[in-house]
């Protein structure tokens, strides 16, 4: 180290700080970089949202307070939004599991039957859906209350979606591993659920945060078979006192943050799932 | 053994046999009459150049191929046409070829899946067991099976084939791809895994240090066993040396 510096001019080793201590100026630095660009993003926001709200606030044509009289009825859709979405996805991913399972089936009839659902479903509008069952079914005496109508037509249609993406969670498990399961003494049933679900579920639990958020809106659409969640009440308090702005501006915010921590906790979810990714 | 009447032989007994084995995948013939047998507590090993029909020979034993023509004999029972999951419980576990772990469970659980067979409580007694063998995995126990390193991986292979507590251990190419430190490593772990009772089959590209390990060794060609020898002798073998220990 001495005989080194001792040829080179200008490198005197007592003038160097230690190398600890470049490490934690660097680090320092990223950090002080982090918050600074964490705060110029907040007051991009800041900004943005604030400016709309005062350009909306100086037309003098919006009325707030009538949100502020309206409001505990308002809130009172939120838990039926939630109580759908939630019960959607769930059906909706025991429906894509079924589906999945017989988009890679290779008997003939159990794949046509798999591949006519997810043709169908996602060929076809999802309000077209919901109006077909709970308007047209009656027809045939078939006459399922709105709840059920609601969160049928939601996890029916999501479920076709989702199958594909359960497809492709079931065949991103490489194919040796059906050998070396077939190795270890299990068979096809047993490989299935021991080996192939548990690891296709952790690759598709990302794209099921996806769809969750997705179905949090989507959830709106029952309002047309008269469900009284969060849409169905602002919209309908709003256009019968003409106040449409401020009640469909309300129930944007409303949906926006829903789906805000919904992402955050989706975040999480998925920081834990890695964990076991990652080499301490 | 007690019995009188049974011939008493100085070898140990047979546990696998392979009488005349024809193996096809569709209408290719991989494998044209092998014969060959694996005594208890024995370390034998196939080698052979890319193709000869070592990996068939091993998935031909353990059920993941079966036999058109000729006999495999598993401890004097007829075992050509019994399944896969079958075998397993009779005490033939197989590594497969290219480790095959499961990427995206945990080292613990492919260990515990290589227990399949048996009940939670045995299972749990034999991670530890692999654990002390593999300390290496025991630090990688919540890991990802995916995140070890190719040497770590195969030990993990091991391991899984092991938690069947197989009385036969196939081995298919375990040192593939592994640097040279880790060849030695996964050599002295099938020793020590054999000296605790397993008895082995290994196949093998790296033919100097495979017979090195075995008593025994069979030399494939294209499908044939071309010849049989003791490891001693096939190392020394002028031919053997020419064709697959790389000297002219």
């Amino acid at each position: 180290m001495t005989d080194f510096a001792a040829q080179q001019p200008g490198l005197d080793p007592l003038a160097m700080p230690p190398p600890g201590a470049i490490v934690e100026d660097i680090r320092q630095a990223r950090r002080r970089a982090g918050v600074r660009f964490a705060l110029a993003f907040a007051l991009t926001w800041i900004v943005l949202v604030g400016g709309m709200a005062l350009a909306i606030a100086s037309t003098g044509r919006v009325h707030p307070d009538f949100i502020a009289e309206h409001l505990p009825f308002f809130l009172g859709g939120i838990p039926l939004t939630i109580f759908v979405s939630v019960a959607s996805i769930i059906f909706a991913t025991g429906f894509a599991l079924i589906g999945a399972l017989g988009r890679i089936s290779r008997n003939p009839v159990i794949y046509g039957i798999a591949s006519l659902y997810v043709s169908l479903v996602r060929g076809t509008p999802l309000v077209v859906q919901i109006f077909f069952i709970y308007s047209a079914l009656p027809q045939f005496g078939i006459v399922l209350p709105a709840i059920v109508a609601g969160v049928f037509a939601l996890s029916f249609n999501y479920g076709a979606y989702m199958t594909e993406i359960f497809r492709a969670g079931i065949q991103a498990v490489p194919r040796g591993q059906l050998e070396a399961a077939s190795a270890l003494g299990m068979t096809e049933r047993h490989t299935m659920r021991r080996i192939v679900l548990p690891q296709a579920v952790r690759i598709v639990i990302p794209a099921i945060g996806n769809e969750f958020i997705a179905m949090i809106k989507d959830s709106a659409l029952v309002s047309f078979v008269a469900l009284q969640e969060l849409f169905w009440r602002t919209r309908t308090v709003g256009a019968a006192n003409f106040a449409s702005f401020e009640t469909l501006l309300f129930a944007a915010i409303v949906y926006w943050v829903l789906t805000i921590f919904f992402s955050l906790f989706q975040e999480r979810l998925e920081k834990r799932m890695a964990q076991s990714d990652r080499r301490p | 053994m007690a019995i009188a009447t049974e011939p008493r032989t100085s070898a140990p007994e047979l546990v696998l046999e392979l009488q005349n084995v024809h193996t096809y995948y569709g209408r290719i013939r991989a494998l044209q009459g092998v014969s060959l047998e694996v005594r208890k507590g024995e370390i034998v090993t196939l080698i052979g150049a890319n193709g000869a029909g070592k990996t068939t020979i091993l998935k031909t034993i353990s059920g993941l191929l079966h036999a058109r023509e000729g006999q495999v004999r598993f401890q004097g029972a007829d075992i050509t046409q019994r399944a896969a999951h079958d075998l397993v419980k009779l005490g033939i576990g197989h590594a497969p070829e290219g480790r095959r772990i499961f990427s995206r469970l945990t080292v613990y659980e492919n260990l515990q899946m290589g227990a399949f067979t048996r009940t939670r409580a045995e299972a749990q007694e034999d991670v530890e067991r692999m654990y002390s063998l593999f300390p290496r995995l025991r630090e990688r126990s919540r890991q990802q099976g995916g995140s070890l390193s190719g040497g770590e991986q195969q030990m993990l292979a091991v391991a899984r084939a092991l938690m069947s507590r197989p009385s036969v251990l196939l081995l298919d190419e375990p040192s593939l791809g592994l640097a040279p430190i880790l060849i030695q490593e996964v050599f002295s772990i099938i020793q020590e895994i054999n000296t605790r009772g397993t008895t082995v089959l290994l196949v093998e590209q790296n033919a100097l240090q495979a017979l090195n390990i075995a008593q025994r060794g069979y030399v494939l060609q294209t499908g044939r066993v071309i010849k049989a020898d003791t490891a001693d002798r096939l190392a020394a073998d002028p031919d053997v040396r020419r064709a697959y220990l790389g000297e002219i």
